[in-house]
């Protein structure tokens, strides 16, 4: 069976009390708007550290959005646009969980699976030395991605990052990434 | 030499650049989805200063969030800061992060490792 969007997205609805719903297309006034409407719900929060923390990891994720989303299957372009993506964020006994996820071909999963492994794979410490040398001897492209976001996604949360590949349609494969925050 | 000033946004900080006392500034939030283009002329000007740089410098780094694309940009105004050193030795670096914020002090430590320049690390209390 394919991929389907809506069956995702409820599910990952049911993780927990929902805090933040969207899917569509990513572009600058969709991440201003979403940031801007975290705030506001973020400052009825106690916790200034896991506030901070939540701000920090979806401003890089919405980037990462922004930045990677791939063209969707032809047949599902007129409905929902060529820059689709999803952010939720949902929270069950003080763990907040930001799952993200977009289009993406089946040439870039090893890559990608690959570079969460390993950075799932590292101490503290050696996350901060990845991305110290990432810093210091990467170049940012030309749209300003610097290969950095999902190290310091980990190195901010101390946690493991969970992802999925769902198989969609030829090339076609929904990547849904999914971070913790506590 | 002009000043450089800009005025913060809700996804960029402000910028004070003063060549005549010396007093470099960045405060707030740097968030920007293509930092370069952001950062482009602050790189500019200090590659401009280092050239005739005031007797003394003093960098003041005060930012609630910044993101990875602008960490980069960061780096390399430190560079730039390095280059000042070459003309004249009394160069610091302030960089201030308000308490608890574990992360930012951590971002501190990160360019404090990488860059030649005399670096402070000043707590914020509230």
């Amino acid at each position: 069976m394919s991929f389907n969007i809506e069956e995702h997205f409820n599910r990952l609805q049911e993780k927990g009390k929902v805090i933040l719903a969207y899917k569509g297309a990513i572009n600058t006034d969709v991440i201003n708007g979403t940031l801007e409407q975290m705030e506001s719900s973020l400052d009825a929060m106690q916790k200034s550290k896991v506030k901070k923390k939540i701000y920090n990891v979806l401003v890089e994720s919405l980037q990462n959005l922004y930045h990677h989303v791939d063209e969707p299957p032809e047949d599902l372009k007129d409905e929902i646009g060529s820059r689709f993506g999803i952010i939720m964020i949902t929270e069950k006994d003080g763990m907040f969980r930001i799952s993200c996820g977009n289009f993406i071909n089946s040439s870039k999963i090893k890559f990608l699976k690959d570079k969460i492994d390993k950075i799932n794979s590292l101490s503290k410490d050696e996350l901060k030395e990845m991305y110290k040398f990432i810093l210091n001897h990467q170049k940012l492209s030309a749209k300003g991605g610097g290969g950095l976001g999902l190290v310091d996604i980990a190195r901010k949360t101390g946690n493991n990052l969970e992802y999925s590949f769902y198989e969609h349609k030829g090339e076609h494969y929904f990547f849904n990434l999914d971070i913790l925050v506590n | 030499m002009e000043p450089l000033i800009f005025e913060g946004s809700p996804k960029t900080p402000s910028v004070s650049f003063d060549a005549e006392k010396g007093v470099i500034e960045i405060k707030g939030r740097s968030i920007p989805e293509n930092s370069i283009e952001f950062y482009k002329p602050l790189v500019a000007w200090l590659d401009e200063y280092k050239e005739n740089p005031a007797p003394k410098t003093q960098v003041n780094i005060q930012l609630e969030y910044f993101n990875t694309s602008s960490s980069k940009c960061i780096l390399d105004l430190f560079k730039k800061i390095e280059g000042v050193r070459i003309k004249s030795e009394d160069v610091i670096i302030n960089w201030y992060y308000e308490e608890d914020d574990e992360s930012m002090l951590e971002a501190g430590e990160d360019y404090e490792s990488i860059i030649k320049v005399p670096f402070k690390k000043i707590e914020i209390t509230e």
